[in-house]
């Protein structure tokens, strides 16, 4: 019952939505490309889709400049 | 010089072409190196015009302030490597049809500069054009620490990543650090168009 985030193993929460789980990985920042088992989850979805266990979270955040 | 290598790589490029949203520190170079490396056709998307304060690290010269950037880039590459095509934008890209410019092109390359248009960018790549390589940067305020930069791969998305840097809003913007953040990009869209360099 775990999953990983961004390499990292963490536990699996039933029911855990995305922005629940950035919040609980105190991932802040308010500007993030994230993406679960290689699939873009949308920000708009991000209150909606729930976290599957087994799956592979990758969360990048963008930093102003260019 | 390996010439077989040398003209495998030539025709390959001519064939191939780059579209780069945003012509700023990332953008501007990054268009001069695959121009320079021999890419067959670029899509310059940007609305802005150049001013002094550019001249710092864009690839821009005194007598470009007030130009269109588009015109400006188009010039300076023109005067590099005149058998590029080069298409221009000069547009501001806007939430729900950023990905318009780009469906014609094989490597898009995103040189935006605030977090937030870069994120909604690569969302709507990402989405719209799924098959589509992106190749986008995060991280390049500051000096220093060239060996923080890593890409980072994530699918379709190629990114040049330092996620220690600071927000250029609380931070400065210097030629060398963008240079190598623009080459990086530059240089994956290379990787991507020709495959490994075994």
């Amino acid at each position: 019952m775990s999953i990983e985030v961004n390499g990292k193993k963490v536990d699996w929460v039933e029911n855990e939505t995305v922005t629940q789980l950035l919040k609980r990985m105190r991932y802040i920042f308010p500007l993030v490309v994230v993406k679960i088992d290689d699939k873009v989850v949308l920000k708009k979805d991000f209150s909606e889709v729930v976290v599957p266990d087994n799956s592979k979270v990758a969360v990048i955040h963008m930093i102003s400049g260019g | 010089m390996n010439v077989e290598k040398a003209e495998r790589i030539k025709k390959k490029l001519k064939e191939s072409s780059v579209g780069i949203a945003g012509l700023g520190g990332l953008g501007s170079n990054a268009a001069v190196a695959l121009a320079r490396a021999g890419i067959g056709r670029l899509v310059l998307v940007d609305f802005d015009k150049v001013e002094e304060s550019n001249l710092t690290r864009q690839y821009y010269f005194i007598d470009q302030i007030g130009k269109n950037k588009v015109d400006a880039l188009k010039e300076n590459i023109e005067k590099i490597n005149p058998k590029v095509k080069i298409e221009i934008i000069n547009q501001k890209l806007l939430k729900g049809s950023m990905e318009e410019p780009f469906k014609d092109v094989d490597v898009v390359i995103e040189s935006l500069d605030s977090a937030e248009t870069k994120a909604t960018f690569i969302e709507e790549i990402l989405t719209k054009l799924p098959d589509k390589p992106i190749v986008a940067a995060s991280g390049v305020a500051g000096y220093g620490h060239s060996d923080r930069i890593a890409t980072k791969r994530l699918g379709k998305l190629y990114m040049c990543y330092d996620e220690d840097a600071h927000s250029s809003d609380d931070d400065v913007l210097m030629a060398p650090r963008v240079a190598i953040m623009a080459n990086w990009e530059a240089n994956l869209a290379l990787e991507i168009i020709l495959g490994e360099d075994k």
